[in-house]
């Protein structure tokens, strides 16, 4: 079933042409990996989705709804979780106090007056932070925490609308790699069990031809290729413009942990 | 109308955006390059004129010469670009990285300071200048008279912009400024070049200041007002033109002197009113104004300032609040003057905290809060002395008034952030005063209306302070619990990251209007109360050194904490009262201590109290 569908998106800034006619679809359950230079118009085509930005054309559906155009909180209580290339979270909030304030903005109570904030939702936040496996660290300020553990502070806040859909823009920058791999087992593991759509960027071809069911591929804001991770390894227009030698060997490493 | 009418109304106006342009250029320039809005930019100007009027007419002895008084006009300005070197050096290079409001209380201590000052040297009097040699006559256009010396005035601006714009593009030192207004980052490389960078510019703003204030003595007298009455005007026009642009500046002054020159036969009372209204205007449409642009943001997050997680109150704390209670309700064992006192305190105490509700929780800057407690004390005094009406209606109606206001002005408001908000919060506020300070058959104008008296059940002092009391610590209860609940957290996360709260399905927009209405409302009360306990009302209670005060007063409280404020309120008060009557130098001492406050003393008395609960444990 088809979730999220994307057709001929197009951003323009000034004289630049970040998004031309990008369309993809992505099912229930499934891991579509946007890959790409930098600059290609990864983070420009996830802002179209999530409504931080207006495509300038095209369309967005999400499980039959039209959602162009539509601003982030909307976007949001249609359940779609999204996280940032750079972390946001509320900084003043401890890690528990985080989720729990996307727990009461998810329920809607974002207006009471009288009731005790940081009582609210406690057991649900911390079953939260529990599948990210930050549960141990809910006392603390989110801002002493390090950034890979920010990463997955910020992906409980975006399971907390308990999303159809997860948009992840580059969930692994400034990760050490030992973390960038537990992070997106994590992630798969999520997105299999809930059947969550996750659509994600990454620079990290380690991580895309491991958890990826489909790749598309992104140059100067058009969609080069795209397939399988087996057929965007094997297409010799990705490996000429884009995935060059450290990218064949990524794809060649992924294969031998697939097959061996 | 006759066409030779209009013609020279538009000359006029024409004159005044040259004076005006002349002034908001300095003032757009020192924000490009260091990022704060210079309330002291009002001073230079002032400076500017009393420098002027001193030293042109000794000039004049020698010759009458139009050259010698030229020449008096640009040795002012030189002498007030020392001073603009003189406060960076001294205060703002000890400030570039405090946050915004900080930096627009320290300097507004500087405004304060030189006030006194002024009064000091050359006394209350107004000083006439004199007539520019050789400007003084009429010229006919048409068949109307226009006085040649505004003429003159007409080509000072765009000679100014062509002056700067070959400054900005011939020289190195002008090529840095461009550089240092378009990217943030560029200035950190500069290294030792930047402190050069940095004076030199607020010797640039501080001259243009002082080049407007002296070229305005053959119009008007050197008066102590000055400051206030242009820092506004120069506001407005650098936030249409957007911050930092000086085309966008020269553009906006042309927009507002023909508003004004036209303003005035449609509306000869409000032109100051449809000024402000262009601006929301344009900011609604611009929020970054004309020619401005979106300020980048911050590459790394960096904790706000503010409240950050607030906690139930521990045993010290509780015992803290319960001596605090006690000693209020005890005060009418004391003389009459302690209940006086006391009540005033108990007032500004909610205004301050509900100021704080905005500043310190929302992180909403705002600068005239003073609104919102005038309007509600005038709602409240006018049900009284016009419609004869009793207390208690009244003071149902003030937080009402104040709420309605602040749900009108924070439409607007809400949509902007930091400093182009704490502008527009002081626009509307002068708004608000222009209205009650000129309708006059209503307000009763500059006297304002007195004979607003409580009820007979609550007319001695100390059946009003109860009253008071009881009024007051309800709402600060409230307020505090709202703090506490999901709508206050709401607030503080849309304050933390206003993108996240949005992913997670907030209404940013939507919940920071409902807490800046809120907040307003809560003022209102506070003026209301204020009204009875006065007997009076007067255009004061809007004024921006009220404005200022309130802010004080979450400065001294510390506006990290949550019920700082009410101690603030207490403390800055008790000082005011004790010490106001004692000198002639108040502002000098208030302003000095703002300063101080910011500069050592940034937390507050409660980041105080804070650690020494932490040394003791
Ligand atoms: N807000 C913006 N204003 C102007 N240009 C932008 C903006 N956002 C992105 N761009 C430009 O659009 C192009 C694509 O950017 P982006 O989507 O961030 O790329 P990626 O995420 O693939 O690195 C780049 O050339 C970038 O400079
Ligand atoms: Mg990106």
């Amino acid at each position: 079933m088809t979730l999220l569908s994307a057709d001929g998106l197009t951003k323009r800034f000034g004289g630049v042409l970040a998004a031309k006619d990008v369309s993809f679809a992505l099912n229930a359950g499934e891991m579509l990996a946007i890959i790409g230079p930098n600059g290609a118009g990864k983070s420009t085509t996830f802002n179209m989705v999530g409504g931080q930005l207006k495509p300038d054309g095209g369309r967005v559906t999400l499980a039959g709804h039209d959602i162009t155009g539509m601003p982030p909180r909307e976007v949001c209580r249609l359940g779609v979780g999204r996280t940032f290339q750079v972390a946001q979270t509320f900084l003043s909030f401890s890690v528990l106090g985080n989720v729990q304030m996307a727990l009461i903005a998810h329920h809607g109570q974002t207006r009471r007056l009288l009731a005790e904030a940081s009582a609210m939702h406690r057991e649900a936040a911390l079953a939260l932070l529990d599948r990210v496996g930050m549960a141990a660290q809910a006392g603390r300020p989110i801002g002493e925490l390090a950034y890979g553990d920010v990463k997955r502070v910020e992906l409980a806040i975006a399971l907390a609308a308990a999303p159809r859909l997860l948009l992840m823009d580059e969930p692994t920058a400034g990760m050490a790699p030992a973390e960038r791999a537990s992070l997106m087992a994590l992630v798969s593991a999520i997105a299999q069990r809930e059947g969550i759509g996750v659509l994600f960027t990454e620079h990290d071809m380690d991580a895309v031809f491991a958890h990826a069911d489909r790749i598309l591929v992104l140059v100067r804001g058009e969609i080069i290729a795209r397939g399988t991770p087996e057929e965007v390894r094997a297409d010799p227009e990705v490996q000429r413009v884009y995935l060059g030698h450290s990218g064949t060997r990524a794809a060649a490493r992924a294969r031998r942990a697939a097959h061996g | 109308m006759e066409w030779s009418f209009l013609l020279v109304q538009a000359l006029s106006g024409l004159a005044s955006a040259s004076s005006l342009f002349v002034i908001a250029s300095g003032l757009t320039i020192v924000f490009g390059v260091t990022r704060i809005v210079n309330f002291a930019h009002g001073s230079f100007y002032m400076l500017g004129a009393y420098v002027a009027v001193t030293l042109v007419p000794w000039l004049l002895e020698f010759d009458r010469s139009p050259w010698l008084f030229f020449a008096g006009v640009l040795v002012s300005a030189v002498v007030v670009g020392l001073f603009g070197v003189l406060m960076e050096v001294t205060l703002l290079r000890r400030i570039y990285r405090v946050p915004e409001l900080f930096q627009l209380l320290a300097t507004f201590g500087v405004v304060l300071i030189v006030q006194d000052l002024v009064l000091l040297a050359w006394g209350p009097v107004d000083i006439p200048g004199p007539r520019a040699p050789g400007l003084r006559h009429g010229v006919y256009i048409l068949d109307q008279r226009f006085p040649a010396y505004e003429l003159f005035l007409i080509f000072v601006g765009p000679a100014v912009l062509a002056l700067l714009w070959l400054l900005m593009h011939r020289t190195r030192f002008g090529v840095l400024i461009r550089a240092a207004t378009q990217d943030r980052e560029m200035v950190g490389a500069l290294g030792v070049n930047q402190a050069m960078l940095f004076t030199g510019t607020l010797f640039l703003g501080a001259a243009l200041a002082g080049l407007g204030g002296a070229l305005q003595i053959p119009r008007v007298s050197a008066n102590p007002q000055m400051d206030l009455s242009v820092i506004t005007e120069a506001f407005v026009v650098t936030v249409i033109g957007g911050m930092g642009s000086v085309p966008g500046a020269f553009l906006a002054a042309l927009l507002i002197g023909q508003l004004q020159a036209f303003g005035v036969l449609v509306f000869p009372k409000i032109t100051l009113v449809l000024v402000f209204l262009l601006m929301a205007a344009v900011l609604v449409v611009k929020p970054w104004g004309l020619l401005g642009r979106p300020e980048a943001a911050a590459g790394r997050a960096v904790l706000p300032e503010g409240i950050l997680d607030p906690r139930p109150l521990d045993l010290a704390g509780k015992l803290l609040a319960a001596v605090a209670l006690l000693g209020v309700l005890a005060l009418p064992l004391l003389d009459a003057y302690a209940v006086k006192v006391g009540t005033e305190v108990l007032v500004l105490a909610l205004a301050a905290f509900s100021l704080n509700f905005l500043v310190g929780n929302g992180g909403i800057v705002s600068f005239g809060h003073a609104a919102y407690f005038g309007l509600g004390a005038y709602g409240a005094g006018l049900l009284v002395t016009r419609a004869g009406l009793p207390m208690e209606p009244a003071l149902v109606a003030a937080p009402i008034v104040g709420g309605a206001s602040a749900a009108l002005f924070g439409f607007f408001v809400v949509r902007l952030s930091g400093i182009y908000l704490a502008m527009l919060t002081l626009a509307f506020a002068q708004i608000a005063y222009a209205v009650v300070f000129q309708w006059v058959e209503v307000t009763g104008g500059d006297n304002g209306l007195v004979g607003v008296w409580p009820s007979a059940w609550a007319a001695s002092r100390e059946a009003y302070h109860y009253l008071t009391a009881a009024v007051t610590v309800a709402a600060i209860v409230f307020l505090r619990r709202v703090i506490h609940a999901p709508f206050g957290a709401t607030l503080r996360a849309a304050r933390d990251s206003a993108q996240r709260a949005d992913a997670i399905g907030v209404d940013v927009r939507m919940h920071r209007w409902l807490g800046f209405t809120l907040a307003g409302a809560a003022a209102g009360l506070a003026g209301g109360l204020y009204a009875f306990s006065k007997g009076s009302i007067d255009p004061t209670l809007l004024g921006i050194p009220l404005s200022v005060d309130f802010l004080s007063m979450i400065l001294l409280g510390g506006i990290q904490s949550v019920l700082g404020s009410i101690a603030g309120a207490a403390a800055f008060h008790a000082v005011k009262d004790f010490f106001m009557p004692l000198t002639d130098h108040w502002r000098l001492f208030l302003g000095l201590s703002i300063i101080a406050m910011v500069l050592i003393f940034p937390r507050g008395l409660a980041g105080a109290w804070a650690s020494l609960r932490g040394r003791a444990a």
